[in-house]
């Protein structure tokens, strides 16, 4: 069996980031998995650049972002394995994958899973009504677009009000599709001005707070009935674009029965990206739907520099603490801490997403005393971030505890 | 209106579910030329396409009613034939949970008919016995009956196995076809909105619209359908550990009621509902039902909380206004009606088979067996058995969550019964039905689906 020091699964901004940094490093076998026939992950068909610029007109840039990943992991003498699905994987560090060969199990010191996050489906959303083709995600709308020069809608309806929607909006105008509307369940969108501008500048409808009360079509979507301040609204269109609300790509994990963080959906890491089990770390939007490529690069190439250093030694045997915190804290990152290791760049900081939109005072409880709080407007998607208490990891209870006011 | 062909048949199926697919591989395989008309764009879009994927052992079927024949019959010839035709199963077994003192009260009545319905492996059981099976079940559970015989199956790949190899015994497969009319004179002569098709004799087997197409055959209809709607949520594979039986609950005098289900594709599934409507072809999810559904789902077996949706559906079955099966046969008119196929079809499609070639028979039309009986395997989609994924050579996984490869969707675009749909393809191949639900595989699909779907995924090409 093929045996690496590092195997890593995803060869997207946080993967690739960490195979380069662990070769920087002096790391010999480094083996980077991707399902893919190419690298970049997500970025391959974003419409925005991946250091989280919207990037109006160059909507291939992150394809040329994939591709110089790619390049770079191979002139780095990282080995490359694209057409690699991985289908399970065992607490030892063996990986069992499925290639256009068939089967074959790898083997390693250690994994790192950068495997990101995907959109959240119209069925996941338990959307009423008719399920017709022409629902489909922004990530499927940008593939038909990116890869294939197809378009699977002409007059779509967007749900959602996250960059992401706004740049599907920029998608589909781009390739001769004119949004009927753009409509989304919460009061007040989640992305910031001047993006949320976006539609009101190219005369495309607006209205949020609504519900979906139907979605109607027989073999294709015709209408899409909403709710909005009482009355009913019917938007005629083939398509409904269902945007954002992005979760961790975390199926292998789950079957693999690793400790995840339950309400991210992703793993629990401590300060240095490290799982429960200590021969797996993690890095990338896996941990936290969702931040820029840029952002995952960073986190990827410290995690990377992480595994070099624990590489040196025999996997962590110290427990760790789990960061708890209260219900309307959606995720917490990262959310075990373990004694006596420095935490390591990029997680210097607690990462926090809300539930819901909310206003009061989020603190952080350290062993009973408030180390840290702040009052205010809490949205969901935000990122929220708690500089961590130096000698934190020494703790025993880590709460982040909130009161609505 | 223009006759189709010359061509005339033995025997006319009007429906391409579970049941007319069963019906035209018996009549085939007893040597009778057939056409099957389906009036979807695809078999096994009305009532087949929605089930809970259950084969049943008729415990809790209606004691000596043909209901429990026909399911003891279609489940015995599917035992017999499925490995043959590369179906599969997994004997999961089912627990009839009780959850209050007066449901556990049912239990022996439960058990006691299921066995005098002929039915081995009838258990009951404590609640502490019962969570020794389904650890996963909550505290609250009172009392169970072990129903060891239940299986799950692959519910589409079955039917496609029955109509592939009536295909290949020459039977002739008519989709997007709707019957208009049609008038008996010693031979069927069939309106079609494909022209005219003639038949010795037809088999109506068109579930929700039973009573409307005997109705246009100029039979008057002896039942009329009351389309009764079920809701699903599928569960994210994550669940099916916790799910190792089917959870089934006590039934009262309307439904069966609302089944835990694990899925032979490693899901977990909930559902059905019962809601009675009108509309026979609109099968709408809500989103409070669907809420419920998962809420449900998570009280009995509370780990089922934090599991994903996966996918969600709902379907209408062609319950009538009596609970039984609806079977009329018309010697004078050689037409048989298989009507109020309710909520057993899958399981009693073979028995439903059978029993229809015993009414044909009676018609005093001799049929002659072919010599040979093809051969006819589909491909398996079964988790508990090897996937192509596993084998070389697939070319490469096209949709990751169900691990479907390249090789099994060309497969499925030339076999000869292509799917017809985005739908069809799902049920063959289980593309684009796992938890991202297309994210990543939608758009290569519209690619490698271009020119086969009446409905394309692609819109068109870049402007």
């Amino acid at each position: 069996m093929p045996h690496s020091d590092v195997l890593i699964v995803g060869g997207g901004p946080a993967g690739v980031a960490a195979a380069l940094s662990l070769r920087k490093a002096g790391v010999q076998r480094v083996t980077l998995l991707d399902r893919e026939a190419s690298l970049g992950g997500a970025t391959r068909h974003c419409s925005h650049s991946p250091f989280g610029m919207l990037e109006y007109g160059r909507l291939y840039f992150g394809a040329a972002y994939g591709r110089r990943l790619e390049r770079d992991a191979r002139a780095a003498g990282v080995e490359v394995l694209t057409g690699h699905s991985v289908a399970s994987l065992d607490p030892d560090g063996t990986v069992e994958v499925s290639n256009a060969e068939g089967l074959a199990r790898l083997s390693a010191e250690r994994v790192l899973l950068s495997t990101g996050a995907r959109e959240t489906p119209r069925s996941a959303r338990m959307l009423p009504g008719d399920r017709p083709v022409g629902v489909l995600t922004t990530g499927a709308l940008q593939s038909y677009v990116a890869f294939h020069g197809l378009m699977p809608f002409r007059r779509p309806v967007i749900l959602g009000s996250e960059l992401v929607s706004y740049s599907a909006a920029l998608t589909c105008l781009s390739h001769g599709a004119r949004p009927v509307a753009m409509i989304d369940t919460h009061a007040r969108p989640l992305a910031r001005a001047p993006v949320t501008w976006f539609p009101h500048i190219v005369g495309v409808p607006v209205r949020a707070g609504v519900r979906i009360i139907d979605i109607l079509g027989r073999s294709r979507v015709e209408a899409v009935r909403i709710e909005h301040q009482g009355t009913l609204e019917t938007f005629e269109c083939d398509g409904l674009l269902v945007t954002g609300n992005f979760v961790p790509e975390a199926a292998l994990l789950w079957q693999a029965g690793h400790e995840l963080n339950l309400r991210s959906g992703g793993p629990a890491v401590d300060q240095n990206g490290r799982c429960a089990n200590p021969r797996f770390f993690a890095a990338g939007n896996l941990l936290r739907p969702i931040e820029t490529g840029g952002w995952a690069f960073r986190e990827g190439r410290a995690i990377g520099l992480e595994i070099a250093r624990d590489l040196r030694n025999p996997p962590s045997d110290r427990s760790p603490v789990t960061v708890t915190h209260d219900e309307v804290v959606k995720l917490v990152v990262p959310n075990l801490l373990r004694r006596g290791q420095a935490p390591s760049p990029g997680f210097d900081r607690f990462q926090i997403r809300f539930q819901k939109p909310c206003r009061g005072r989020l603190s952080l409880e350290v062993d009973g005393r408030t180390r840290w709080h702040r009052s205010g407007t809490w949205l969901p998607e935000r990122r929220v971030l708690v500089p961590m208490p130096d000698g934190v990891e020494g703790s025993h209870h880590i709460h982040f505890a909130f009161r609505e006011e | 209106m223009a006759t189709l062909s010359d061509e005339r048949f033995d025997v006319a199926i009007i429906g391409g579910g579970v049941v007319g697919c069963a019906v035209a591989r018996r009549f085939a395989l007893a040597g009778a030329k057939i056409v099957l008309l389906e009036r979807g764009t695809d078999i096994l879009s009305g009532a087949s396409k929605a089930n809970s994927a259950i084969l049943h052992t008729g415990f809790d079927a209606p004691p000596d009613s043909l209901e429990l024949e026909l399911v003891k019959a279609g489940r015995e010839e599917y035992l017999a034939i499925h490995r043959d035709h590369g179906l599969h199963l997994v004997q999961t077994g089912a627990l009839v949970c009780a959850w209050t003192e007066l449901e556990a009260e049912k239990l022996d009545g439960i058990a006691q008919q299921g066995r005098s319905n002929g039915v081995a492996g009838l258990n009951l059981l404590t609640g502490a016995e019962a969570r020794t099976l389904v650890p996963g079940l909550a505290q609250s559970l009172c009392a169970a009956v072990e129903v060891v015989g239940e299986h799950v199956i692959d519910p589409w790949s079955a039917p496609l196995s029955y109509i592939t190899q009536a295909m290949a015994l020459g039977a002739k497969v008519m989709r997007s076809c709707e019957l208009l009319s049609g008038r008996f004179d010693g031979d069927w002569e069939l309106e079609t909105s494909q022209g005219l098709v003639r038949a010795g004799a037809v088999v109506n087997a068109a579930g929700l619209f039973g009573d409307v197409v005997d109705d246009r055959l100029g039979l008057t209809p002896e039942f009329s359908i009351k389309p009764r709607k079920g809701q699903f949520v599928v569960l994210d594979k994550a669940a099916r550990s916790l799910v190792p039986k089917i959870i089934l609950p006590v039934p009262n005098e309307i439904t069966k009621g609302v089944v835990i289900c694990p899925t032979a594709f490693g899901n977990v599934l909930v559902g059905p509902t019962a809601e009675e409507q009108e509309d026979r072809t609109r099968a709408t999810v809500e989103t409070e039902t669907l809420e419920m559904l998962k809420e449900h789902g998570s009280r009995l077996i509370p780990a089922l909380r934090h599991v994903p949706v996966t996918a969600i559906y709902a379907g209408l079955r062609p319950a009538t206004e009596k609970k039984h099966y609806r079977v009329v046969s018309r010697p004078e008119k050689r037409a048989i009606t298989l009507g109020g196929v309710r909520s057993t079809g899958l399981s009693a499609a073979l028995g439903l088979g059978q029993h229809a070639l015993k009414l044909y028979s009676e018609f005093g039309v001799p049929l002659a067996a072919p010599n040979e009986v093809p051969h006819v395997q589909v491909p398996n989609l079964t988790e508990t058995e090897e996937r192509d994924w596993q084998r070389p050579g697939h070319g490469e996984i096209v949709c990751h969550c169900e691990m479907v490869t390249r090789r099994e969707i060309e497969a499925a675009l030339t076999s000869p019964l292509p799917p017809g749909d985005f739908g069809g393809l799902r049920r063959r191949t289980r593309a684009g039905m796992g938890r991202c639900q297309g994210f990543y595989c939608n758009a290569r699909l519209a690619e490698l689906t271009k020119g086969h779907f009446v409905e394309p995924l692609a819109v068109s090409g870049r402007t």
